[in-house]
């Protein structure tokens, strides 16, 4: 059960720690003042990896081996040299940069392979690091992919990759999650891919794409670790399932307040449970009648409960991002925080909440450390 | 011999206090201090060498004009002042 939890916000890593039952603070921070896009805390050695964004001075990624007392800067991944002359644009015909812009997910390998480390990137790159984060290579199989060029901008200017689901019953086998271009997975660690969309629905496509994989924009997706065959992604489109390992999903539907979300978690051991943060769709992006909830399931999504206790049930516009909510290795705390600088903790599963913070700077990630 | 000096937002982040170096082009001079501070030329350049879209560096007071090869020629006793670009207010 973890006792600590980081938020990576706009404006610096914050931490807090738990003081007792139901009462957790904020005791430290760290890069005050620079954007830290997302925070790995890796379980197999205790390092945490801090994500930054420069904006000017590009992305950055830092490591500390103790918790946070001190951080030493790491390697960044490279992209490729472009063929002289060659400019290359999406599908939409804006142009895709080859250099790196931000990191958009970092994820461990198995216990099996200590140091290696995995990271997906915006624009649409996906490299790992067999030193802890030293040093990078990209996943050039995966780059040179021509339905690669198919993805688009979505949550960003440029295609990203946000979810990478290394298999616990064999990490060669690698998923990654695409805004916007689809779910791929690799079973050879990244020499061949495959498009692993079937059932999903883009209804915001053209009518001849709504079933491609590349119009697929799922916002986030999770296996589950204890029934590895149980997968879940919050789409643009709504929520979706698979219990055949992601060959082949099945759409969730009539979700109340709204099927739309970014985040989404699922129980390490119990598949059929899950969390969604629900907000109004494209058009606003705020939660439903300005209340902050949380969606619960407990029956794979036959049902879900509408969670609220301790949360803002009014005028409030607090939009939940894709890294920003956060369970811990029991399934029992939660945490999620907000675009306008709010963070609740729950400690039972999600029936109540407590308020962390509600003057931070707008929360990218959260993770239990 | 020219002079390197560094936005103060820079200084935050990596070491990179003023210095001489020698270098008859832009590229030359900035390689003289990667080479005393490795690890400022990812603030600085792209992966591909490049000056980064936000970043200025100024020759004498202008702007230089080859920002991916960065071949402006710098003449000797020149200042050269690396800055982000004000973008975004």
């Amino acid at each position: 059960m973890s006792d600590q939890l980081l938020v990576s916000t706009r404006k610096g890593l914050f931490s807090a720690r738990r003081q007792g039952k139901g009462n957790w603070a904020l005791e430290d921070v760290f890069f005050l003042g620079d954007n830290v896009s997302l925070t790995l805390h890796d379980s197999r050695d205790g390092a945490w990896y801090a994500a930054l964004d420069h904006g000017h001075f590009g992305a950055k990624l830092h490591r500390s081996r103790d918790r946070g007392a001190t951080w030493e800067e790491i390697g960044v991944p490279a992209y490729p040299t472009p063929p002289e002359g060659h400019v290359e644009k999406d599908f939409l015909g804006r142009e895709i940069p080859w250099r790196l812009i931000r990191f958009w997910c970092l994820a461990p390998g198995s216990a099996a392979q200590p140091g290696l480390l995995w990271a997906g990137t915006l624009p649409g790159g996906l490299f790992w690091s067999e030193d802890s984060g030293d040093t990078w290579q990209m996943v050039e199989s995966l780059w040179n992919m021509p339905d690669r060029r198919k993805w688009m901008g979505g949550g960003a200017d440029a295609p990203g990759i946000h979810s990478i689901c290394v298999d616990p019953r064999d990490s060669n086998r690698v998923a990654i999650a695409v805004s916007s271009g689809g779910v791929w997975i690799t079973p050879d660690r990244g020499q061949t891919w495959t498009a692993h969309t079937a059932g999903m629905r883009a209804d915001y496509a053209p009518p001849e794409l709504v079933y491609a994989p590349e119009s697929q924009d799922p916002h986030r997706m999770v296996q589950c670790p204890g029934a590895p065959d149980t997968w879940w992604v919050q789409h643009h489109n709504g929520i979706f399932r698979s219990t055949d390992n992601a060959m082949s999903w099945t759409e969730i539907v009539d979700v109340k307040p709204s099927v739309f979300g970014f985040p989404v978690v699922v129980h390490p051991k119990d598949p059929d449970t899950a969390w969604f943060v629900p907000a109004i769709k494209d058009e606003r992006r705020i939660p439903v009648e300005g209340r902050v909830v949380v969606n619960r399931t407990r029956d794979g999504g036959r049902t879900f409960e509408t969670l609220h206790r301790g949360l803002p049930q009014g005028w409030a516009y607090d939009l939940v991002y894709r890294h920003a909510l956060a369970l811990d290795a029991t399934g029992e705390r939660l945490a999620f925080g907000s675009t306008t600088g709010s963070v609740w903790i729950s400690e039972n599963s999600g029936d109540d909440w407590l308020t962390l913070a509600e003057h931070l700077p707008p929360v990218h990630a959260v993770i239990f450390a | 011999m020219p002079r390197v000096a560094f936005t103060r937002n820079l200084q935050r982040h990596v070491a990179c206090p003023p210095c001489a170096v020698t270098g008859a082009t832009v590229r030359e001079s900035l390689e003289g201090v990667f080479t005393l501070y490795p690890k400022l030329r990812g603030y600085v350049l792209d992966e591909h060498g490049a000056l980064r879209f936000h970043m200025a560096v100024f020759v004498d007071g202008v702007p230089v004009t080859d920002r991916r090869e960065l071949s402006d020629a710098v003449p000797e006793a020149s200042e050269i002042f690396v800055m982000q670009a004000l973008s975004g207010g």
